[in-house]
Formats: C-alpha cells, sequence, structure tokens
C-alpha cells in the first residue's frame, strides 16, 4: 500500500513539474486506468474467441468460413458501406438504414400507443380489469405469427414490417408504464390533489416524471425486441433491409455475407440500446429519490 | 351557519365496508378562529392524519361538514395547503421549481410572472432556503426538504395551513429550529394553523390550543387545553415558567394516565407491558 503511493508520489515531487502539467497527467492516468478495468477485458475475450473461431474453422472441411476469410470475402463490402447498384443490390449501410427506419416508424407508434394505453390501465381500474387479460394473451403470440395476419389486411411489406415492430415493441412498454403509474407514489397524488393540477398538468408535471424510470425500462425492452423481431420479418417481407440481406446471401452460399450482417446487427442493436439508456439517464436523471 | 373561521361539526369518519368496517372517527367537533395555532395530539393510529385530511379534503367525512370561512370544504384546494409528513417534495424538480408549481398554480390569474417570481424567492427565503435555489430535493438535507416544503405551503397563501407531523422525521436540533421558524413566521403573518404533534413540548411551545384526542376505534376529542402564554416564546425561558409546566404535565397526564395505549400483544409476551409502553411512548 504505502510503496505504490510512494511510487505515485515520487517521481511528480522529483521532477517538480508546473500544477496544471500535473493535473493532465493525473486525468490522463485517471481514463487509462478506467480502459483497463472496463474496455480490456472485453477486448482480451473478442480476441481470444476469435482466435479459437480461427482455428475450429482452419481446415480445408470446415463447413463455416474463419474469420480472416469473412475479412477476405466481404472486404468489397466493408470498405464501400453505401454503394447503391439498384434494387436490392445496395451497401450495408443503406440495408441497415432500411432496417432503422422500419423500426423507427413501428416503434415510435408503438411509444405513443404504449404509453398512452399504459396510463390508461394504471390510471383506471375498470381499464385494467377490462384490457389486462387480453394484453396477457396477446404479448404472448410471437412476432413473425403477426406477420401473414398483417400481409393479409395491408396487402403490401413494408407496412405489414412495421406493423411487427409495432405490435412486438408495444406490450413491454404498456405494462411498464402501467405499473409505472400505478406506483405513483400516493404523496405526489395528494400534492397534485392539493394544488388543484388539472389533468393535464398532473400527466405533464407529476405522472410522466414519476413513471419515467419505468416507462424507459419498457423502452429500452422494447427496443430489443423490435431490432430482434425486424431481421426475422425481413426475411420473410423481401426488400431491401439487413433480415433480407441475410436471407438472400443464404440463398448465394455466401456465408461470410451472413456473417458480416450477424456483426452489424449485433453492433446496432448494441448501439440502439444504450442510446435509449443514454436518453433515460438523461431524463429521469435526479429523479430517483 | 356558523361564526367561527374554521368549524368541524359532528364530524364521523367509516373506513371499509360491511363486516371489514372500522369507525375511526366519532362525532369530531372543534371551532377554530383566525389565526388562531392548534396542535392535535394523541397517540399513534387514533386518527389524527384522518381529521387532517377531511379539512384539507382528501377524504371524505361518513358524516358530518367542515366549514371554513362561510364555505363547506369537499373537495382539496390551495386554500387549505399541506405540509405532510414526509416533505412530498417532487424529486425530480428543483427547490425553486417546485415552489413554482404552487406559486404558477395558484396565483396564475392574480400575479403577473414577475410578481410570481419574486413571491417565489421572497417564501423560501422566509424559511432560509434562497441559497439552494437550484439544488434538487435529493440533494438538501431531511431539514432542509420541509423547510421547502413548508415555504411551499405558504407561498399558497391559505386561509388554513395543516401540518401533518411535519417535524416528526427531523433530529431534536434541526426540530428546534424550525420551531423557532414556523413561530417567527406566524407571528408575521398570523396564518391559521392545524398541527398534528407527537411532541408534548412542541404542542405547549407553538399552541395557542391543544386538541387531545382520545383513543381509537371511535376517537374523538378527549379534551381541549387553552395555553395561556405570551407570544413569542423562547424555550429557554419556558423550562422554568411554572405555567408552562403545569401545561405540559396535563398534556402528559391525558396522554398516559387517562388514555393509556394498551398494547394487548406487547403486555402478552413482556413482563412490565405499562412500563414498556411509557417508554415507547416517552421517547416518541
Ligand atoms: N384508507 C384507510 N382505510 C382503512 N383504514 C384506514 C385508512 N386510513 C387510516 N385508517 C385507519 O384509521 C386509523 C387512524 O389512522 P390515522 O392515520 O388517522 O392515525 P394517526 O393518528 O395519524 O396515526 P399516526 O400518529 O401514527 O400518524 C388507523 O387505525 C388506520 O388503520
Ligand atoms: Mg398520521
Amino acid at each position: 500500500m504505502t510503496t505504490k503511493a510512494n511510487s505515485i508520489v515520487k517521481p511528480l515531487s522529483a521532477v517538480s513539474m508546473p500544477v496544471s502539467m500535473d493535473k493532465t497527467l493525473f486525468r490522463f492516468k485517471r481514463v487509462g486506468e478506467s480502459f483497463v478495468q472496463k474496455v480490456l477485458p472485453a477486448l482480451i475475450v473478442g480476441f481470444l474467441l476469435i482466435l479459437i473461431w480461427e482455428l475450429l474453422t482452419s481446415s480445408q472441411s470446415a463447413t463455416l468460413p474463419s474469420p480472416s476469410r469473412v475479412v477476405t470475402d466481404t472486404w468489397e463490402l466493408i470498405i464501400n458501406p453505401f454503394y447503391n447498384n439498384g434494387g436490392t443490390d445496395v451497401g450495408m449501410g443503406w440495408q441497415i438504414l432500411a432496417s432503422l427506419e422500419r423500426v423507427a416508424y413501428g416503434y415510435s407508434l408503438a411509444v405513443i400507443a404504449g404509453i398512452s394505453l399504459g396510463v390508461l390501465v394504471g390510471q383506471s381500474t375498470w381499464a385494467m380489469r377490462g384490457l389486462d387479460p387480453i394484453f396477457q394473451i396477446l404479448r404472448t403470440v410471437p412476432p413473425l405469427a403477426w406477420l401473414p395476419i398483417s400481409l393479409a389486411a395491408f396487402q403490401d411489406s413494408n407496412p405489414s414490417a412495421i406493423f411487427v415492430i409495432f405490435i412486438t415493441a408495444i406490450w413491454p412498454i404498456i405494462i411498464n408504464t402501467s405499473v409505472g403509474v400505478r406506483n405513483i407514489p400516493e404523496d405526489y397524488r395528494n400534492v397534485a390533489k392539493v394544488l388543484s393540477l388539472n389533468g393535464y398538468e398532473y400527466f405533464t408535471k407529476v405522472m410522466l416524471p414519476a413513471a419515467a424510470p419505468y416507462i424507459f425500462t419498457g423502452l429500452r425492452i422494447g427496443i430489443g425486441l423490435s431490432w430482434l423481431a425486424i431481421v426475422a420479418a425481413e426475411m420473410l417481407i423481401g426488400g431491401v433491409g439487413i433480415g433480407f440481406f441475410i436471407w438472400d446471401a443464404w440463398n448465394a452460399s455466401m456465408i461470410s455475407d451472413i456473417v458480416l450482417a450477424l456483426v452489424y446487427v449485433g453492433v446496432v442493436g448494441f448501439l440502439l440500446d444504450k442510446f435509449i439508456g443514454f436518453i433515460s439517464n438523461l431524463v429521469t436523471r435526479g429523479t430517483s429519490n | 351557519m356558523s361564526k367561527h373561521y374554521l368549524s368541524i361539526e359532528g364530524v364521523n369518519k367509516v373506513f371499509g365496508q360491511g363486516n371489514k368496517q372500522s369507525c375511526v372517527l366519532k362525532n369530531v367537533n372543534l371551532h377554530i378562529e383566525k389565526g388562531e395555532y392548534i396542535s392535535i395530539i394523541g397517540h399513534s393510529g387514533c386518527g389524527k392524519s384522518t381529521v387532517l385530511n377531511i379539512v384539507a379534503g382528501l377524504l371524505p367525512a361518513t358524516d358530518g361538514v367542515v366549514i371554513l370561512d362561510g364555505k363547506e370544504v369537499n373537495s382539496p384546494g390551495p386554500d387549505r395547503s399541506v405540509v405532510f409528513q414526509n416533505h412530498s417534495l417532487l424529486p425530480w424538480l428543483t427547490v425553486y421549481e417546485n415552489v413554482a408549481l404552487a406559486v404558477n398554480k395558484t396565483f396564475k390569474k392574480t400575479k403577473t410572472a414577475k410578481e410570481r417570481h419574486e413571491w417565489i424567492l421572497k417564501s423560501l427565503e422566509m424559511v432560509h432556503m434562497s441559497h439552494a435555489l437550484d439544488k434538487r430535493p435529493a440533494e438538501i438535507s431531511g431539514g432542509m426538504k420541509q423547510r421547502v416544503g413548508i415555504a411551499r405551503a405558504l407561498a399558497m397563501e391559505p386561509k388554513v395551513l395543516l401540518l401533518d407531523e411535519p417535524f416528526g422525521a427531523l433530529d431534536a436540533l434541526t426540530r428546534a429550529h424550525l420551531q423557532d421558524e414556523v413561530m417567527k413566521i406566524q407571528a408575521e403573518i398570523n396564518s391559521t394553523i392545524i398541527m398534528i404533534t407527537h411532541d408534548v413540548d412542541e404542542a405547549v411551545l407553538l399552541s395557542d390550543r391543544i386538541v387531545m384526542m382520545t383513543n381509537g376505534p371511535e376517537a374523538t376529542i378527549g379534551e381541549i387545553l387553552e395555553i395561556d402564554l405570551p407570544k413569542p416564546r423562547n424555550r429557554i425561558e419556558m423550562a422554568d415558567n411554572p405555567k408552562y409546566n403545569r401545561y405540559r404535565q396535563a398534556v402528559l397526564r391525558f396522554l398516559y394516565e387517562k388514555q393509556r395505549k394498551v398494547e394487548v400483544l406487547v403486555s402478552a409476551e413482556k413482563p412490565k407491558p405499562a412500563q414498556a409502553s411509557l417508554k415507547k411512548a416517552a421517547s416518541a
């Protein structure tokens, strides 16, 4: 313990740097430390996994490509994410964006409808008794099972995919919102009553902030499910989109393309989750008490 | 029509239905004049908060009426602001915003935005919280939160200020400090106050009258003690004041002799139930 402290102090005092230099050095050190603690383990494990993968698939008889094969096979795709040859022959960037666009539509609708219904169910005992059993049944239907029905209803693939996203994302949003609204402390309700807040004021000033942590839990689960569902739905409906890209690659036996697509899907899903988490932190900062 | 500022007339309160019914309050009558400081004291669970909530309009009375300034009370409103036991500040709003929510709502029509802003600052100044305008409740101490709660309630210029054990969760020093502040504020603006308390000293020091409630169920007002001590009162001088000590004794006698809480569950296990409950009550 003491020796360690000495070893940190000594070089600094010996050189007697200006204070600002001390500080930058210190900050640099802190950043370095958090890098070592948080990022480095993941990098090491990732590297090891790729190494194992490389070893397992290096023989001639392997059915799956090795990481190095994947990179050489898909190099054109990697360096040209935004080429456009018309039709479905577009870069990975466009494929991802097309999928994200569908998710954006379906998810936005689910957020609006989900929070509204969640508030209704959370506020009114009768709405809860009437709607909750129906929600509990419908939410167990797998996302893809909705696809044929929506294709029949919309007669078009794009709205059907959007509907599948919507119906997948909405349940966790409804359920978490309603739990959040039901759990608003009696005290806050009483404060609102004493101040005679009207419905709109109560909704914006008390209910939404009080339920925000719950709502964001729902939103975060919802975005994850949306991203899971879009890839599956796009495999079936075709067109531009990362899901159909995977299906297309499978039909053309381009396994390396599939691997690359999976990496993209994983990274984008991760970023979506982090994005909602970031907004959640921003909005609910200071509300925990 | 009653000639008192605030009248509680024949109020009964029954909770529950059917055979789970329990009659918590039975025939509560109380008349309060403008500018009076009333304390309600009684054992835990006797129905003090229920009385306060009925006056606030947060609970409906089963029978009887509450009349404030000639009008019957039947819903909550800004003319009867409440300071809740656990401050009840909205944690997502800053100190300033918490008070602003009340002020902007109450004086939307009668004050300009600038007047309201100044009024918010003045209210917070009154409880010495001007230094923490932009802090959130999580960032200030329990005593400070309670101050902001009081500022929020006072800022609404209520006809009656209702305090439900406002200092109950605070340490003795902070409590004394806040009691002094409330005394000062009341002397300044002569507000009408009903305060629930467990603390005998607090009741005698602050009140014009102490309302002592009998034990529930079917609790009602047992005695009303008029505190005839000149204001402003000083807690140190009061300690040697024979009159003050007689009032204290009167309240203690009511609570621990006439209305001694019979703790059935405790007495079944412990050999000395009377002492146990006395100790507990004294420390409360
Ligand atoms: N909503 C309710 N439903 C049923 N019973 C209730 C309800 N609210 C209060 N009671 C009962 O009424 C009685 C009085 O409660 P109240 O909260 O008024 O007591 P109190 O005197 O304020 O107690 P304390 O000093 O502990 O705060 C208690 O026995 C309680 O169980
Ligand atoms: Mg109470």
